[in-house]
């Protein structure tokens, strides 16, 4: 049989004929099960390439021969006596080799499923992954735990290495079956792998010298495909994103020092500061020794800088362009591996590390709990859901105070974090804010030189006036749990016993004042913001609001709180009005589940978008134990003990 | 840009990065300072990072077995870049453990050197030099490593490093070696000492057909075969050899576990 063509493409990028000579290197983590050769194939490359030092194989040769072993490839790699008696790779290592082309670091990442947080430690640092699989036993547990994880870690480029073809006789068939198996595997995960080579890393064939033992593969050898692998860049035309890391006044200079992850700035430029959401204009660029000050800096540089005003700016905040801010949140998706010893557990606090920000928060949920062997996911919801040790899972993460952050799929390097469980670093994830809003533009107040007006008549006339406080009775539940309709009855008895009393509900606002704004997570957060601010100014104006919004945010009802509170303390009672999913959905008034289920309405909050259940409500009202008319007489009855001043 | 100053620029940015992120996360810090051409870079990139100043002392653990030349480089320097240089003198052989070979036995001082000066100092991070290109052992290194009370390398159980984000939370008694220059290689060093203009000690220039590749105690380190009497002559003889860099370091060859027991133990 004729062998076919070759087919693949080899780089030929001028600028990097220079890499032998500086050095350049492109990292490549080898990873795959235990025992499928990931050594031995490391083994076998290194001295295919001629990259082992003088008299190696020998001095194992020699080593083998005194302690009565078989010469192994994979004893190349051992540099540890507790490798040697354990016959397993503790830890990743770091191997040196070179093509033609260019330099290379293997990182050699442990197959064994202890040892994944060593896989991760080595694999996060490199541009592209070899997985080795054997050719006899398939892909097996680890070889689909760590293609998972290459993926969670932002790593895209893989090269399949079926090894041992030899032990199957180089069987077109058999490669086949395998490669339709891992293929199959990672597009799921969205990747599609640069090349597939079967290999004998034994024997090398097709490691560096292409074999004839296979005539029906036309595709390259590993080391050809490793180097069509173009080099990592970093990205200087993204939005800027430079953590601040540290700010220095060693002398009269004060310096904001940190490394500029993506994007580029310039001296000249306005400078956001996120979260505090300071600006400052950059005045230098510092460097030492020379006194050269630059005018630009990009992507990957280190950089320390000098601003025209004097602004109180410190460690963990993110400094970019004003137009192209990053998102604020105090909460956000996590899409995470763990590797802590004790499981990730729903309520508990861990250390976040987003960037250089540190910040306590707390899992609200494990949303899911994922089967990295079958891809199958375990929808949670149920509290007994934890993320054991290698697990992977998807996390909602709380923090109290704000966080400047990106969605992985925006940014890499800002898009990602760290947990950290008492003195360990316990997992790592990347930030997704489905169904959750930037919270930036409602914290944002983009109108000055305001000054408030002085009422000629005080809170108090109009208390005593009216014979009762002014404030907000906040309703917040599933669609379907009947906000509206208790609001409605309490409105109507109290309004028979004197009160001054109105309900806001979502029908009367957003057919007028929020006409402009649409369900999207950002537009309900605005939605309830005005409702927030609507409700203040009919409370100041002595009145007792009751508001019926399904409020899923408990950001949103934070920020409402807070601006009643801020204009009378205790104007504001949050009541859960709770009722369990199946019977909001059992109920449908609106027939609003119906479509949701249907696909017909996207985002409906408890069927594709989160309900954030209140913590510390002043008042539940338990609609699926309770009739309408006990629902009803309970909230007058608050009602008229917290805001009533007449004596009787 | 191309790409020599590309990638020399991005080991630059990363080294200053790690140093950064020390001198914010840990309290008492001291910078080991061999004089080998190593540290001369690691203390350079901390200028760098900190725009002229040192803001740590400058540690020397000197085994009284350094050549003058590294001698004359240490005070020369010290006074001339205004460093805080602390040293530390290393105990007699007589008391180091007598399982050790000979040369091991000698690199053996350095290590109680080292602990008793971090005891004296109460250190909780140090930064050291190492590169993992240099050794095997140190290839498997973190470069934020936690150290045990008596100074060992738990090297089984290291804790897990990724995104730049290192372990910087501790139990009290650990303390935290900081490893700026692990992810370079020899030549990236010369490169960079080229690039910058650093000084060198002259021993790794060749005088009489000789040079030392890797500088240690005078008496258990040997010079190589060279005709480099510059740097662009060393990286080119560099880009040829298949010698291992520390072939001329004794203790690291006397039997096949030595240096790895030396690193257990807290040797750098």
């Amino acid at each position: 049989m004729k062998k076919p063509p070759r087919k693949f493409d080899i780089l030929t990028d001028s600028t990097e004929a220079a890499g032998a000579l500086s050095g350049q290197r492109l990292n490549i983590a080898i990873v795959g099960h235990v025992d499928h050769g990931k050594s031995t194939l490391v083994g076998r490359l290194l001295h295919d390439t001629n990259s082992l030092p003088d008299g190696k194989v020998e001095a194992i040769q020699k080593m083998c021969e005194r302690r009565g072993m078989a010469f192994e490839w994979a004893f190349v790699m051992d540099a540890f006596q507790a490798e040697r008696d354990q016959a397993i790779t503790i830890d990743a290592a770091h191997i040196w080799f070179s093509t033609e082309k260019r330099n290379y670091v293997i990182v050699d990442a442990p197959g064994h499923r202890e040892f994944v947080k060593n896989m991760v430690s080595g694999a996060a640092s490199c541009s592209a992954a070899l997985l080795v699989v054997d050719a006899g036993e398939g892909v097996c547990e680890q070889s689909r735990r760590h293609a998972y994880f290459l993926h969670l870690l932002g790593i895209t480029r893989i090269i399949i290495a079926v090894n041992k073809m030899d032990a199957v006789g180089f069987n077109e068939a058999r490669f086949g079956v395998v490669e339709v198996d891992i293929r199959g595997y990672l597009a799921e995960l969205g990747i599609t792998p640069s090349h597939v080579v079967p290999v004998s890393a034994r024997d090398g064939d097709n490691i560096a010298i292409c074999t004839d033992r296979c005539d029906w593969y036309g595709g390259p050898t590993i080391t050809e495909a490793l180097d069509t692998i173009p080099l990592p860049q970093a990205d200087s035309t993204a939005p800027l994103r430079m953590p601040v890391q540290d700010v220095y006044h060693f002398d009269d200079r004060r310096i904001v020092a940190g490394r500029i992850e993506s994007g580029s700035l310039k001296v000249g430029d306005e400078l956001l500061f996120s979260p505090s959401n300071k600006r400052a204009r950059l005045r230098y660029i510092e460097s030492w020794p020379d006194n050269d000050r630059r005018s630009s800096a990009a992507a990957g540089q280190s950089v320390g800088l000098q601003l025209d005003e004097q602004i109180f700016v410190e460690r963990g905040e993110v400094v970019s362009h004003i137009i192209t801010p990053p998102l604020e949140s105090n909460v956000f998706r996590g899409h995470l591996f763990w590797l802590g010893r004790e499981p990730l557990t729903p309520g508990k606090q861990y250390k976040l590390k987003l960037g250089t920000f540190e910040e306590r928060v707390t899992v609200q949920s494990i949303d899911r709990v994922i089967d990295i062997d079958d891809l199958s996911m375990t929808e949670a919801g149920a509290s007994e859901n934890v993320i054991e040790r290698n697990g992977v899972g998807e996390v909602v993460l709380r923090s109290r105070a704000m966080l400047a952050l990106d969605e992985f799929t925006t940014n890499q390097r800002t898009g990602r974090f760290v947990l950290v469980d008492g003195y360990d670093i316990a997992g790592g994830g990347i930030i997704s804010m489905r169904g959750y809003p930037d919270q930036r533009q409602l914290i944002t107040g983009k109108s000055s030189n305001l000054t408030a007006v002085n009422y000629g008549i005080s809170g108090s006339a109009r208390q005593q006036r009216n014979g009762h406080r002014g404030g907000v009775v906040w309703f917040t539940g599933l669609s379907g749990s009947g906000k509206t309709t208790i609001a409605l009855e309490v409105e109507k008895q109290l309004f028979q016993n004197g009160y001054q009393v109105y309900v806001l509900d979502g029908d009367n606002l957003r057919g007028g004042l929020n006409a402009n704004l649409s369900f999207s997570p950002e537009d309900r957060a605005e939605n309830i913001r005005r409702v927030g601010e609507v409700a203040v100014l009919f409370a100041d104006a002595g009145f007792i609001v009751l508001t019926a919004f399904i409020s899923p945010y408990r950001s949103d009802r934070v920020r409402a709180r807070e601006a009643a509170e801020m204009k009378t303390n205790g104007a504001f009672h949050e009541v859960y009005v709770k009722a369990s999913l199946a019977v909001c959905e059992g109920r449908d008034p609106k027939g609003l589940y119906r479509k949701a289920r249907a696909g017909d309405i996207l985002e409906f909050t408890g069927v594709s978008a989160p309900y954030e259940a209140p913590e510390e409500q002043e008042l539940v009202i338990d609609t699926d134990s309770q009739t309408v008319e006990q629902s009803v007489s309970a909230l007058v009855d608050y009602i008229e003990k917290n805001f009533s001043t007449s004596d009787n | 840009m191309n790409n020599l100053t590309d990638h020399i620029q991005t080991l630059e940015s990363q080294s200053i990065y790690i140093i950064r992120e020390a001198y914010n996360r840990l309290e008492r810090l001291g910078m080991l300072w061999s004089l080998g051409k190593d540290s001369n870079v690691m203390l350079w990139l901390c200028r760098k990072a900190f725009y002229g100043h040192v803001p740590f002392p400058v540690v020397h653990v000197d085994t009284e077995k350094k050549f003058a030349e590294m001698y004359e480089f240490r005070e020369h320097y010290a006074k001339e870049w205004g460093l805080n240089l602390v040293t530390g003198l290393c105990p007699p052989i007589e008391e180091m453990d007598s399982t050790l070979p000979p040369a091991a036995r000698a690199a053996a001082r350095k290590t109680e050197g080292l602990k008793s000066l971090l005891a004296r100092e109460g250190y909780t991070g140090v930064f050291a030099g190492i590169r993992r290109d240099e050794e095997a052992t140190r290839a498997k290194e973190r470069v934020f490593s936690p150290r045990g009370e008596s100074g060992q390398w738990h090297f089984r159980d290291q804790p897990p490093e990724f995104w730049d984000q290192f372990k910087t939370d501790f139990p009290p008694g650990t303390h935290v070696r900081i490893h700026p220059l692990l992810h370079w290689s020899e030549i990236d060093v010369w490169l960079y000492t080229k690039r910058e203009n650093i000084p060198t000690v002259p021993l790794y220039f060749a005088r009489d057909g000789k040079r030392y590749r890797s500088l240690g105690d005078e008496d258990i380190t040997s010079p190589i075969v060279s005709e480099a009497v510059s740097i662009d002559e060393i990286i080119a003889e560099l880009q040829v050899t298949t010698e291992a860099e520390r072939a001329g370091r004794a203790m690291d060859h006397e039997a096949e576990d030595s240096f790895e027991r030396l690193r257990a133990d807290g040797y750098m």
